[in-house]
């Protein structure tokens, strides 16, 4: 029969070697992390704990952006958007109070209602899907072109809504509460990992990690870190299963089938639109959610969180996550938001930082004093690339977003289906082998399955 | 008809009528905000619980409308531009370029490096052309405006020039390996194409003028704004540059002012659009282009060079989209390595209000979008300006995504 | 159905014998008279309904008061040179496009303007001009997405642990079902393929094949040998009329007139937007205008 290039053969049997696939490429970066860390002697734990947090950031970025566009066919590139709505509702939620009109902290009076954090993430979340609906109810039946234009223009809507400044801040039964106009706000709840161990009743164990912690390094923020990097495993891990259990499903095999021909599945029964505004509406809570985990402990410390992180270069990082993973398959997901994490994201970081220890220069010195100019110039009058190459070194951290330019293009030109290969997965609760008959040879016996009556 | 189509009608009846009741009312109470706001009237209305409250009206000075105004229509004749060659390529190759915002930015830089250029060392040769290149000269110093001497004239309309050549240059260029390889493939891979070219030109734009990031007094975006030219009175730039002629209406409560860079770009505008109608309305191409947006097959198949016709598109789209670049740079005075995908969203917005593939879509989208995001100031903070034009995007989509123009596919 | 509760698949089809039909039925040999009695007095012996079918686009009117009725349990063909309306009545009837003008009766009720899966629903489910495979699943997908209201399409009880188990079970039977239906088609061996990678044969074969299994009471076939080789159609017809004798009523779009004259008990004509002639298939032949409307002319109606 004829194979088409763009549809694989055949299914290949894969299903419970799936997540041994993706321990074996984390195993692969952690170990090359590892000896080009040691050999530049860059401490390993903050080297892992940041690899980690990145990883698993990415991944569970590229899982929430697979149930839109992998499996439904939903073009959203406001994915930053429902992030920010997630982390500044939550940031709102669980704030410590500050009474209004008195206030007069540094870096505005504002303050939270002072809920629970896990309260404060669940709310991010649900309001990151009451958005979502908002947006769904009219733009869902929009052509995928169009959504993603009103996706991207409503995650800028709300950026600059945010920075302004006239809601900066109001009151709230007696609380100054707001979102910090042009200041941001800080994330000034406690540490998240004490806060989240303690709601899971592991307060004990986070008590043993940081006097352990203190003991090893001689810091207790070591076991933020490293309480932070479990925590976002645990997610990973989560929103991994729960994905695959909506997409091994008969509501999953809509979806796919939604993303193939829309009108085709339409004329079979199902309400279309109706699984689209909850597919979309799940999704964008799973991005609010993602937004409040992405933006809290920053590096080991609080976090804080400012309009201008919530440009859309973000969520471009989330595509080129995806589409190197593959759309469509949560295993390609995971293990191409740790390759992107790990190579793309992190990767010129780290380089440069080996670079630097090997080298025992100081490139971002070099940064600061050399201009683009700078760096041309003695290849006018010598032919010195050398400036040249150090000055683009330097800049690698900037031109990361335009060699993730260059990558998305390679990607869509050579392997549309992704880096790791055609990796669907069957969307079904069984196996679809076919299942033990009673006899042989009874073919009416089909017809009657369609014909039943009730 | 009657009972039969009483289904359908009753299903909309619940979705959209409400919603489009909802606008006409919103859309009432703006115009009648702003004549009340015009006369400086208030509504007080005394709400039981809330005390007298003010629900409509304020002050909108006349001047500071019509300069609103003004600039509405200015910006709109920018977005115009830069619209008509996204129409075009939207309905000729099938899908939505994101990269389109960042040519925009590569006509605004390589125009006005050429302005720095040619202003800088055919003048004062205190400056190396590096230094000029990568515009680190204060334009002022380099007396580069419009009415600042024949020198001046020279080096914006030799910008102005290049800004057009250069950008068909580089759109040309992504055309050729970017977007011609994959040339039947779905509009949607496409525009993830495009996304990946925006990335790109951006960052490469950055990788060479964005050198201020790494200053240390570096504090705000403005430091990104490498070009600066002559222009409004309350332009910095202006302070020290020379003198730009403006008239002044003084028989209205106050005054309003436009100067020559203003006049400039309304006729460069303007001209422009002209000259595009005609050569779409008499030549072959135009013709040729209408039919290609119809049906690309059937257009192959009776013969039309569908490439060289894609190529036109560029060329004519790509040159239109750089002049706007450059004319913001006149306009405004300055132009940052992000502005430009900024301003794509309006762009679109324009787009998409006029009709995807009509070219007077594209004009008459974007002077409605310019003037409601300049207008929009008049009820709302000017931070919220441009999140205010964005949202009557996505209001035109939702309410009527064929555009105002639909069916006048690049006529 | 009031006084006597028939259900389609045996006995409607011996109901359906058209008082006008002179023609023999091999399944009319089994009738028993009651049943025949009964049928040509309940409406729903006359499952599809179609009255004063109106639709403009813009100027052109493509469909143009369209009346005809399709009869339980029958074959019924509806031709017509290009650009007679026939897509477009099709269109309008499974709810894909929303007629200007006219009422479409689905078992006595009016679906006119109903969306596509409101009328699937109901029990009047379609194929398509070209096969709408979705190319990038399974066939073995294509046809578990088929049945209507599975437990699983909600999102919650396929997610819930304590749900998930019904959810499996249901799955279950609905292979079952899948693969006698693969069976059924001979299309076992190209189960785990992916769709895309079918042949223009087989992907009709797979379209029928899932449209069935949304268990519908009548099937509207647009053009279903359209691109078909020779032996792939004599078995598609084939399969046609085993399901035809299983009680399926089919209403079929096609171009082809000989085919749909050597299959089909009766035969709607449409031309210009309109319904030229209806009746069996010596009728229309007897008919000139027919062949009048086929050579180009203009035909008086």
């Amino acid at each position: 029969m004829s194979v088409s290039d763009r549809v694989p053969d055949r299914v290949s049997a894969v299903g419970s070697s799936d997540p041994a696939k993706i321990i074996g490429l984390l195993a692969v970066i952690y170990a090359v992390y590892l000896v080009l860390g040691s050999v530049a002697g860059i401490d390993p734990v903050s080297n892992m704990t940041s690899l980690t947090r990145w990883i698993g950031l990415f991944a569970i970025a590229a899982l929430a952006l697979n149930l839109h566009w992998g499996y439904t066919g939903l073009f959203n590139i406001g994915v930053i958007g429902f992030m920010g709505i997630g982390v500044y509702v939550a940031a709102i939620v669980s704030k410590d109070p500050v009474a209004a009109g008195g206030g007069g902290a540094v870096g505005g009076a504002t303050g939270g209602l002072g809920l629970p954090l896990p309260i404060g993430m669940l709310a991010g979340a649900v309001a990151a899907a009451l958005f979502g609906l908002l947006v769904a109810l009219p733009a869902l039946r929009l052509r995928a072109d169009y959504l993603a234009i009103v996706t991207v223009a409503v995650s800028e809507i709300f950026r600059l809504s945010v920075r302004n400044g006239n809601i900066a801040s109001f009151d709230v039964g007696g609380l100054s509460v707001g979102f910090g106009g042009g200041d941001g706000l800080q994330l000034d709840w406690g540490s998240e990992v004490e806060l989240l161990f303690d709601a899971l009743l592991l307060g004990g164990v986070y008590d043993s990690l940081t006097v352990a912690a203190e003991q090893v390094t001689g810091s207790p923020v070591t076991a933020d870190r490293i309480g932070y990097a479990l925590i976002l495993l645990a997610f990973m891990i989560g929103y991994y299963a729960l994905l695959q259990r909506m997409g091994n499903s008969p509501f999953g095999r809509v979806l796919k089938a939604i993303r193939e021909d829309e009108e085709a599945t339409n004329s079979l029964g199902k309400d279309t639109d109706r699984f689209k505004i909850v597919v979309f509406m799940i999704g964008c809570g799973l991005m609010g959610l993602l937004g409040v985990l992405w933006f809290m402990n920053a590096g080991g410390g609080g976090g804080s969180i400012n309009s201008t992180q919530f440009r859309p270069d973000t969520t471009f990082y989330i595509w080129v996550a995806l589409i190197i993973g593959g759309a469509g398959s949560n295993t390609g997901s995971v293990m191409g938001g740790a390759l992107f994490a790990a190579v793309l994201y992190r990767g010129p970081r780290f380089l440069q930082s080996v670079i630097d220890k090997l080298t025992e220069t100081d490139l971002g010195r070099f940064a600061r004093q050399t201009g683009f100019g700078e760096a041309m110039a003695p290849i006018a009058g010598s032919f010195d690339v050398i400036p040249l190459l150090l000055y683009t070194v330097t800049k690698l951290q900037s031109l990361q977003l335009l060699i993730m330019g260059l990558v998305i293009i390679y990607l869509m030109h050579n392997r549309p289906q992704g880096l790791l290969g055609h990796r669907k997965e069957q969307a079904a609760a069984i196996s679809l082998s076919r299942p033990d008959r009673r006899s042989d040879g009874d073919r009416a016996v089909a017809a009657d399955g369609g014909v039943e009556d009730e | 008809m009657g009972v039969a189509d009483g289904y359908r009608t009753r299903a909309e009846g619940l979705v959209e009528n409400p919603f489009n009741g909802l606008l006409v009312f919103i859309g009432l109470y703006l115009v009648a905000d702003l004549i009340l706001k015009l006369s400086g009237v208030d509504v007080v209305v005394n709400i039981p619980g809330l005390g007298a409250t003010k629900v409509m009206g304020g002050v909108e000075p006349l001047d500071s409308f019509l300069s609103k105004v003004i600039n509405g229509i200015l910006r709109g004749l920018i977005i115009g531009l830069a619209g008509i060659g996204l129409s075009m390529t939207y309905s000729i190759l099938g899908f939505a370029n994101f990269a389109h915002g960042d040519f925009i930015t590569v006509g605004a830089f390589i125009g006005a490096m050429t302005s720095y250029i040619v202003a800088g060392v055919v003048g004062a040769a205190t400056y190396d052309i590096g230094t000029l290149a990568l515009m680190k000269v204060e334009a002022s110093q380099l007396g580069l405006a419009i009415t600042g001497g024949s020198l001046a004239f020279a080096a914006i309309v030799l910008g102005l020039l290049v800004a057009g050549v250069g950008t068909i240059g580089v759109v040309l260029l992504v055309d050729r390996l970017a977007f011609e390889p994959i040339r039947d493939r779905s509009s949607v891979s496409l525009l993830i194409t495009s996304i990946g070219v925006a990335l790109v030109i951006r960052y490469l734009v950055n990788f060479i003028w964005g050198i201020e990031k790494f200053s240390t007094n570096a504090g705000s975006n403005s430091v990104w704004n490498v070009a600066v030219l002559g222009s409004n009175p309350e332009d910095r730039a202006l302070a020290e540059g020379p003198p730009t002629w403006e008239f002044v209406i003084t028989e209205l409560s106050g005054s309003i002012s436009a100067n020559a860079h203003d006049l400039a770009l309304l006729v460069i505008a303007v001209s422009l659009m002209l000259g595009v109608h005609v050569l779409l309305q008499t030549s072959k191409l135009g013709k040729a282009m209408r039919a290609m947006a119809d049906n690309k097959d059937l257009a192959r198949v009776t013969g039309i060079p569908t490439e060289r016709v894609i190529r036109f598109t560029w060329v004519l789209g790509g040159s239109l989209t750089g002049v706007a670049g450059y004319t913001w740079v006149l306009w405004r005075g300055t132009f940052g390595w992000f502005d430009g995908w900024l301003f794509l969203l309006l762009v679109f917005a324009a787009v998409i209000l006029g009709g995807i593939g009509s070219i007077y879509g594209a004009m008459a989208g974007g002077l409605i979008i310019g003037l409601a995001r300049d207008l929009s100031t008049v009820f709302i903070p000017s931070g919220l300006a441009k999140a205010s034009a964005f949202a009557l995007m996505i209001v035109v989509l939702v309410v009527k995504p064929s555009g105002l123009f639909a069916g006048r596919t690049t006529a | 159905m009031s006084d006597t509760d028939i259900d389609p698949p045996e006995e409607a089809v011996q109901a359906n014998v058209p008082e006008d039909a002179d023609v023999d039925y091999e399944e009319a040999e089994t009738q028993d008279s009651a049943a025949e009695e009964a049928a040509k007095h309940v409406p729903e012996a006359i499952p599809l309904q179609v009255e004063n079918l109106t639709k403009r686009f813009g100027g052109l009117t493509a469909v143009d008061g369209a009346s005809f009725e399709v009869e339980q349990g029958s074959l019924t063909g509806l031709i017509g040179p290009n650009g007679a309306g026939k897509s477009t009545t099709f269109n309008c009837v499974t709810g894909v496009l929303e007629p200007t003008a006219g009422t479409v009766r689905f078992n006595g009720e009016n679906i006119t303007g109903l969306a596509p899966h409101q009328i699937a629903d109901r029990g009047l489910a379609r194929t398509f001009q070209i096969a709408r495979e979705l190319g990038e699943m399974t066939v073995l997908e294509n046809l578990m997405l088929a049945p209507m209201h599975q437990r699983g399409e909600s999102l919650w009880r396929s997610v819930l642990p304590f749900t998930r188990g019904s959810v499996v079970e249901e799955e279950e039977e609905v292979l079952e079902d899948v693969w006698e239906t693969l069976d059924f088609f001979d299309i076992d061996h190209l189960a785990d393929e992916y769709a895309g990678n079918l042949s223009g044969g087989q992907r009709k074969l797979l379209e029928l094949a899932r449209v069935l299994l949304t268990d519908p009471d009548v099937l509207l076939l647009d053009e279903p040998f359209a691109g078909v080789n020779p032996s792939l159609e004599e078995r598609l017809l084939e399969h046609l009329h085993e399901l035809r004798e299983q009680g399926y009523t089919f209403l079929i779009v096609e171009h082809d007139m000989d085919l749909i004259m050597d299959n089909c008990e009766r035969v709607i004509v449409m031309h210009q937007g309109s319904v030229l002639t209806e009746g069996t298939p010596e009728d229309v032949k007897a008919d000139e205008r027919v062949l009048e409307a086929y050579l180009g002319g203009e035909v008086e109606t």
